[in-house]
């Protein structure tokens, strides 16, 4: 028996969550003392397979064929549903990106398997599947088991470490062939715009947020702006000039609070919170944020949490290791430039 | 005539505090439920396209009858039709089982050309039951809808703007299809009098798994136990500075100390 991994490709490069993922599946192996078979679909890359070796991968499976080139759910859910039927892996684990999400939890339904999804913690306990995850927008965990031959999981951005490269490790090849498939092409991806060069807030070690105090931006707006154009205005305008600088220098992600995304400062990507995204970075810096119960459900795993409000009474610094009261726009450039002695 | 259904749930409201009792069931004391947060989105978006195709719109909920609350203000909201579908003791936590219910709801109904979800259940924390009814109905999915481009009822075609990490894409597809929509795709309305006044009076039918002539599958995940998140243990230092320069390098010297830098 062995544990599946899905060796997750966006343009020919792994996505960062597939190597955390592989490291969740030699936690599920080791358990049971089973080979990681790590799943390339619609790739052949030799480094890409040597990077699975090296990083605890005994085989790759691949599956290069054109029609898996591009990625598509029903092709690649139906290969990976076939697979699973065949060769009744002891689990199936992938990162919890959206195109995660949907291939396990299709591959799952169609081989009536038990799927723990968004799983930040793994055990084996008894030859029984343990994961923990969070429920009710982080106010509660809970631990599921999966009591099906084989488990699906996802694994929670940065729940668990990218699985360390060894040189010396090798592995063996297995090609495949791609399932039957039972559509006609049903979807067909006529356009895409891609949002490079931002950091995807659940890949993010660093995280700058902002919220409604980014209105207070002591730039004058254009004079044929006023009201609330005006104030959306300056909290753009500070995002991209106040915030953004100091996240570029940290190499990090901007957030923002539902405040700030509802007033239509800064795109809904970009919410952190009960309605956005659940993050849990090492260092968190919010600027101009009270701390509402659902945006804590967002941040509060954050390794350390820095609190930048004019408020001293905002419920932020209860969560925060540092604070710091005081105009976020005085702040933050201060502590751009900080850094920028310090780091450059 | 086009028919478009979409499933909501009551949650406890966002605002409210939730947590594990001494018994271990999950609580939020006598606070109110709400519809789950991410279905404002789905329930207005399914509004809004049932309109402008002069089609059907039903809203249907698994699970007992503190679903009902949801149920009556997708209603006050402007859907036509509610629905809830209950079987005690079944396990509608296990997505296995809550997708066999659903996709006996849709094929008994007939007629249903798209499913609108939200894009996740915030109680459960997870979307992986709208894939599983997809496939139980052999259905397009379209997952993380930022956009509906178009859709053609008579032609069987829709075309959406998908949401990836790494960028948006627009794919089209045929029907039917299930989607999930994001925040963002609309700005959900909130219910008028009239529509409070029609929820009130409502009378929502309730199916069992025998009247969708289904035999449950087993249940392939089991709840072994809900815990209290442990508790943020921070004393939090207020940094102080004789000005602003001061505050921000003492903060940078503290956070590489804390080799978070």
């Amino acid at each position: 028996m062995s544990v599946f991994v899905w060796i997750e490709t966006f343009s020919g490069q792994v996505v960062p969550g597939s190597w955390e993922a592989l490291s969740a599946a030699r936690i599920l192996a080791k358990g049971d003392d089973l080979d990681v078979v790590a799943l390339l679909f619609g790739t052949d890359d030799h480094a890409i397979i040597e990077d699975s070796h090296q990083r605890g991968a005994a085989t790759c499976l691949v599956c290069s064929d054109e029609t898996l080139l591009d990625y598509r759910l029903e092709t690649y859910s139906t290969l990976l549903g076939e697979l699973v039927k065949s060769r009744r892996p002891r689990a199936v684990v992938s990162a919890a990106t959206n195109r995660g999400r949907e291939l396990l939890a299709s591959a799952a339904g169609d081989t009536e398997s038990g799927l723990l999804s968004d799983v930040i913690d793994l055990r084996v306990e008894e030859g029984m599947i343990i994961g923990a995850r969070a429920a009710y927008a982080g106010k509660v965990l809970m631990e599921m088991t999966a009591n099906t031959n084989t488990a699906f999981v996802t694994v929670r951005g940065r729940a668990f470490p990218a699985a360390p490269r060894d040189d010396q490790r090798q592995g063996t090849i297995e090609r495949v062939a791609p399932a039957p498939s039972s559509d006609a092409m049903p979807t067909e991806v006529l356009d895409f715009k891609s949002e490079s060069g931002t950091i995807s807030l659940a890949d993010a070690a660093i995280i700058v947020s902002g919220g409604r105090g980014m209105a207070s931006n002591p730039a004058e707006a254009p004079e044929n702006l006023d009201g609330e154009e005006a104030t959306i205005w300056k909290a753009k305008h500070g995002f991209a000039n106040t915030l953004s600088p100091l996240a570029e220098i940290l190499g990090a992600a901007i957030g923002a609070s539902r405040a700030a995304v509802d007033a239509g400062y800064i795109p809904y990507e970009h919410q952190v919170g009960q309605t956005g995204k659940v993050v849990t970075p090492d260092l968190y810096i919010a600027c101009g944020i009270s701390g509402a119960i659902q945006h804590q459900a967002g941040m509060r795993n954050s390794k350390i949490i820095v609190a930048i409000n004019k408020d001293a009474d905002a419920p932020i610094f209860k969560l925060a290791r540092y604070g710091i009261v005081g105009d976020l726009y005085e702040i933050v450039p201060a502590l751009t430039a900080a850094l920028n002695k310090q780091l450059r | 005539m086009a028919h478009i259904a979409t499933f909501t749930r009551s949650t406890p409201d966002t605002a409210a505090r939730v947590w594990v009792d001494d018994n271990g069931e999950v609580t939020w004391g006598d606070v109110a439920t709400v519809v789950n947060p991410w279905d404002e989105y789905s329930l207005e978006e399914t509004i809004v396209q049932a309109k402008s195709c002069g089609g059907d719109s039903t809203v249907i909920a698994i699970g007992g009858a503190i679903n009902d609350d949801a149920l009556k203000h997708s209603i006050a909201m402007g859907l036509q039709n509610a629905l809830r579908i209950d079987e005690p003791g079944a396990d509608m936590h296990d997505s296995l089982v809550w997708s066999a219910l659903a996709a006996g709801a849709i094929r008994k109904l007939d007629d249903v050309d798209l499913i609108i979800f939200g894009k996740e259940s915030v109680d459960v924390a997870t979307d992986q039951h709208t894939f599983q009814l997809a496939r139980r109905l052999g259905w397009t999915m379209l997952s993380y809808v930022a956009a509906i481009i178009d859709i053609d009822f008579e032609a069987r075609a829709i075309t959406v703007e998908k949401t990836l990490e790494q960028g948006k894409q627009t794919v089209a597809a045929r029907l039917p299809a299930v989607i999930s929509v994001m925040k963002g795709i609309n700005d959900p309305r909130y219910p008028n009098f009239l529509g409070i006044r029609k929820a009130a009076k409502a009378r929502i039918p309730v199916w069992s798994a025998d009247d969708l002539g289904l035999t449950l599958p087993r249940p392939a995940t089991a709840v072994l136990r809900y815990m209290n998140p442990p508790a943020r243990d921070v004393s939090t230092e207020i940094v102080h500075g004789e000005n602003v320069d001061a505050k921000a390098e003492s903060l940078v010297a503290r956070l590489l100390e804390e080799k978070v830098l």
